[in-house]
């Protein structure tokens, strides 16, 4: 199963790559853009004999290494392929 | 007193903490590679500066799961003097050895320059010999040494009084220009709630000699070894 993952900064975090990225947003003329924030995307390929038991092990995955509940929070999608 | 200095793949300051302690201290210090088993009696164990694993996910993410990391735990759990220094700090974060997280410079950019930090506590064996007040000089040098802690988090910093070193300037005030990467309210080390495990972001070990242009560092140290010379190790 192909497991995405997506890691982002807690709310309250300072994000200065996100401000820095948003200040080049509007030096394009994106003056539209507020709030930018970065986080971090990851794919794994998961054997597991079902959907549940890959959630599981997923979320276990994360609480543990992927992501550092101080300061991130995620979420994940799962699919065949 | 016993040192050991722990080495990831990826430390770079374990040379220099062996340096400072051996060659300038006069010290006891054995070096421990990661992948081993902690063995053996010591008083104090230092994670060292570095990238270990290339600070690869989060800064010091991976290093906690290194086998001798099994070892570490047990040993702070038990009382033994832990030290994290820089990555170091990152580590002991990560494995929960010290709350909050170290997260990217505000600034963006990496470091390197003396700090002025005052020493907030001393009712630690890392800071006893020092004074309330007590202003020291040493040298920062990171990418990601903004501390953050929820304000939960912050409050039972400041209640238990785990806040032992803070960016000041040369007048000792914990001023925003002062603070060299954003760190939340100056915070520039930390100890646990037993006060046997400490955490900070400058180096003292490139502190030891005048020939470094400051010997503040050595009375951490020195500080260490004054309350372990009367005590029996504990068993890793």
């Amino acid at each position: 199963m192909r497991v995405r993952i997506f890691v982002s900064l807690k709310k309250g975090v300072l994000d200065p790559q996100g401000k820095a990225i948003e200040r080049s947003l509007h030096t394009f003329g994106y003056n539209e853009v507020q709030d930018v924030r970065v986080g971090k995307f990851l794919e794994l390929e998961v054997d597991a004999a079902s959907r549940e038991g890959a959630e599981a092990r997923v979320r276990e995955m994360c609480d543990k290494l992927l992501a550092n509940p101080v300061i991130e929070d995620y979420r994940f999608e799962i699919s065949k392929e | 007193m016993r040192w050991g200095v722990i080495t990831f793949p990826g430390s770079c300051d374990d040379h220099d903490v062996l340096d400072c302690l051996k060659t300038d201290l006069g010290q006891k210090v054995k070096v421990l590679w990661h992948k081993d088993e902690l063995a053996g009696n010591f008083d104090c164990i230092v994670l060292p500066g570095g990238f270990s694993y290339g600070d690869y996910l989060r800064c010091g993410a991976m290093a906690r799961f290194s086998p001798i990391m099994r070892g570490l735990m047990k040993f702070a759990q038990s009382g033994g003097l832990v030290l994290g220094i820089c990555n170091g700090f990152q580590i002991l974060c990560e494995s929960g050895l010290l709350p909050g997280a170290l997260v990217r410079n505000s600034g963006l950019q990496f470091v390197c320059q003396p700090v002025h930090l005052r020493v907030e506590e001393t009712d630690t064996p890392f800071t006893s010999s020092l004074k309330k007040g007590q202003l020291l000089r040493m040298p920062v040098k990171h990418g990601e040494g903004c501390y953050y802690a929820d304000p939960r988090t912050l409050e039972s910093l400041r209640k238990n009084r785990q806040i032992l070193l803070r960016y000041v300037d040369v007048k000792g005030k914990p001023a925003a220009g002062a603070n060299p990467n954003g760190s939340v309210e100056n915070i520039a080390g930390i100890c646990n709630p037993a006060r046997n495990v400490f955490g900070l972001m400058p180096h003292p070990e490139d502190a030891c000699s005048a020939l470094l242009g400051s010997e503040d560092g050595a009375k951490l140290f020195m500080s260490i070894a004054a309350v372990c010379a009367d005590r029996v190790p504990p068993h890793a």
